[in-house]
């Protein structure tokens, strides 16, 4: 793959990994006292563990696992909405893979699908388009959920689903946007961040601009990174030189995909079918304002919301998840007294289990700490 | 979810609708170049273009030149660290 093989080099990764430990020692970060960068997208969590990059850096480094992930944040409340819409009859429900096994509070779409839910997992929401196209006589619903990456591919479906006259199509817009999140999370008085690592793909829609408060107001480091190992430890390694060099500035090392300026013509596409949502509920997080989107009027027509008549109604997560002290970087998900027992990436009490993007399911799934938890997790499943 | 994967554009299937093919790592699939199309730059301009790939639409053109610069920057902090490292440890007693 072009610029994916460059970005692996391990004789390189080892090379970096000892600037950084330079870099490390420098600012006299300690186990005790590590230096801690917030790497804010999930795709990165998945890197992070899947390249064992943890282990590659000295102890003085603590990485805390950010809200990024758009499948751990889905609140048990709209899965229960998904449900509630695939299960009425003449409906086509289609999603993202990534969404199928969320828990809500009756049950995923996967669970749906086992009890007769005619419930689609596809690629892209183009092809739920095609469905609807296919399908004249069935009422077809995308789960349209993501962060600004995704949302351009969700608003131009519908921009083509109006062009072509396709009325049997709408949305379930989960649409959720990051910036307002990171503020919360900066707000947050138990927090500790010294950096971040920003997230690749949305910045390639929303550019670097929308993070400045970030530099200017909070006076920390962020540094937009790809997804190869090297790309990650790179960006670590921008992010450290700030700290060393005392300046906070916005940096972008993922250069190659994506322009500082973002995409205009997608952002084009967002705002003619999008606007904010007041308030928009984030698992783990709670509710943080104008954090998502909804369709605008003029294309109330396509809002499976309205459609269907479905009025959200938050219900609470189970008693024992700490999904959101993890979400928030306050806990590992080891501290979780339901990690491994009632929560195991087969059967998920929280969605950060459910996706390879979530911090607890990278722990189950990759990591070598030697915790008890993890430990007794991993007998009881094998005995 | 966020994904997005770098593949190449191989045909320009329909510039109308601004709809090509994509070669991503050998799997081939219908793309949708909204996103990096504009007056400046037609769907004909896109072919044989590497592109990030993401939920069915090209959303970036992979830009080389800084991908090159990227690696220059990056080779050189590997490269040095090494260096130091050797010289630090160089075992001359
Ligand atoms: S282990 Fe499960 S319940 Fe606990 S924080 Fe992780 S996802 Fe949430």
């Amino acid at each position: 793959m072009k610029y994916a093989d460059e970005f692996r080099d391990s004789a390189l990764a080892a090379g970096l990994a000892k600037a950084i430990a330079e870099q490390l020692d420098a600012l006299g970060a300690t186990e005790e006292t590590p230096v801690r960068i917030m790497e804010v997208c999930g795709g990165h969590t998945h890197a992070i563990f899947r390249y064992g990059l943890a282990d590659l850096l000295p102890k003085s480094i603590e990485f805390l696992h950010g809200p990024g992930c758009p499948v751990c944040v889905l609140p048990r409340s709209r899965v229960d909405d998904c449900l509630a819409i695939a299960m009425k009859p003449n409906v086509i429900f289609a999603t993202f893979g990534d969404a199928m096994r969320v828990p809500g509070s009756k049950g995923s779409l996967l669970q749906a699908k086992g009890d007769g839910a005619d419930v689609r997992m596809v690629y892209s929401p183009l092809d739920a388009l095609t469905l609807a196209r296919r399908n004249p006589d069935k009422e077809v619903v995308f789960f349209a959920l993501g962060f600004e990456t995704t949302m351009p591919s969700t608003a131009l479906t519908v921009l083509k689903a109006r062009e072509e006259g396709i009325t049997n199509f709408s949305l379930l817009v989960n649409h959720i946007t990051i910036i307002p999140t990171l503020r919360a999370i900066l707000d947050d008085p138990e927090m500790r961040i010294d950096g971040f690592i920003g997230p690749g793909h949305v910045t390639m829609i929303i550019g670097t601009e929308p993070y400045g408060f970030i530099a200017s107001e909070y006076k920390k480091p962020l540094v937009v990174a790809g997804f190869e190992p090297l790309d990650l430890l790179q960006s670590l390694h921008m992010v450290l030189k700030q700290k060393v060099e005392q300046r906070c500035e916005i940096e972008n090392q993922y250069a190659r995909v994506v322009p500082n300026t973002g995409n205009a013509v997608a952002r084009k596409a967002v705002e003619q079918v999008y606007e904010t949502r007041e308030h928009c509920e984030w698992r783990g997080l709670g509710d943080i304002e104008q954090s998502g989107v909804q369709f605008n009027a003029a294309f109330a027509a396509y809002d499976a919301e309205k459609k269907f008549a479905i009025h959200n109604a938050s219900v609470p997560d189970p008693a024992e998840c700490r999904c959101g002290d993890v979400l928030k970087g306050l806990a590992k998900p080891w501290q979780c007294p339901a990690f491994g027992k009632a929560c195991t990436p087969e059967i998920p009490l929280g969605a950060l289990m459910v996706s390879s993007e979530g911090s607890c399911a990278a722990y189950y799934q990759y990591s070598a700490v030697h915790n008890e938890a993890l430990e007794e997790a991993r007998n009881a499943k094998a005995s | 979810m966020c994904l997005g994967v770098p593949g190449q554009i191989i045909a320009i299937d329909d510039p109308a609708k601004r709809i090509a093919t994509v070669d991503v790592a050998g799997i081939r699939r219908k793309v949708d170049l909204s996103c990096i199309v504009d007056e400046d730059n037609p769907p004909e301009s896109c072919l044989h273009a590497w592109v990030l790939v993401h939920v069915g639409f090209a959303m970036s053109r992979i830009d080389e030149a800084e991908a090159e610069a990227t690696l220059k920057v990056l080779h050189e902090i590997g490269e040095l660290a090494v260096e130091r490292e050797a010289m630090l440890t160089s075992e001359v007693q």
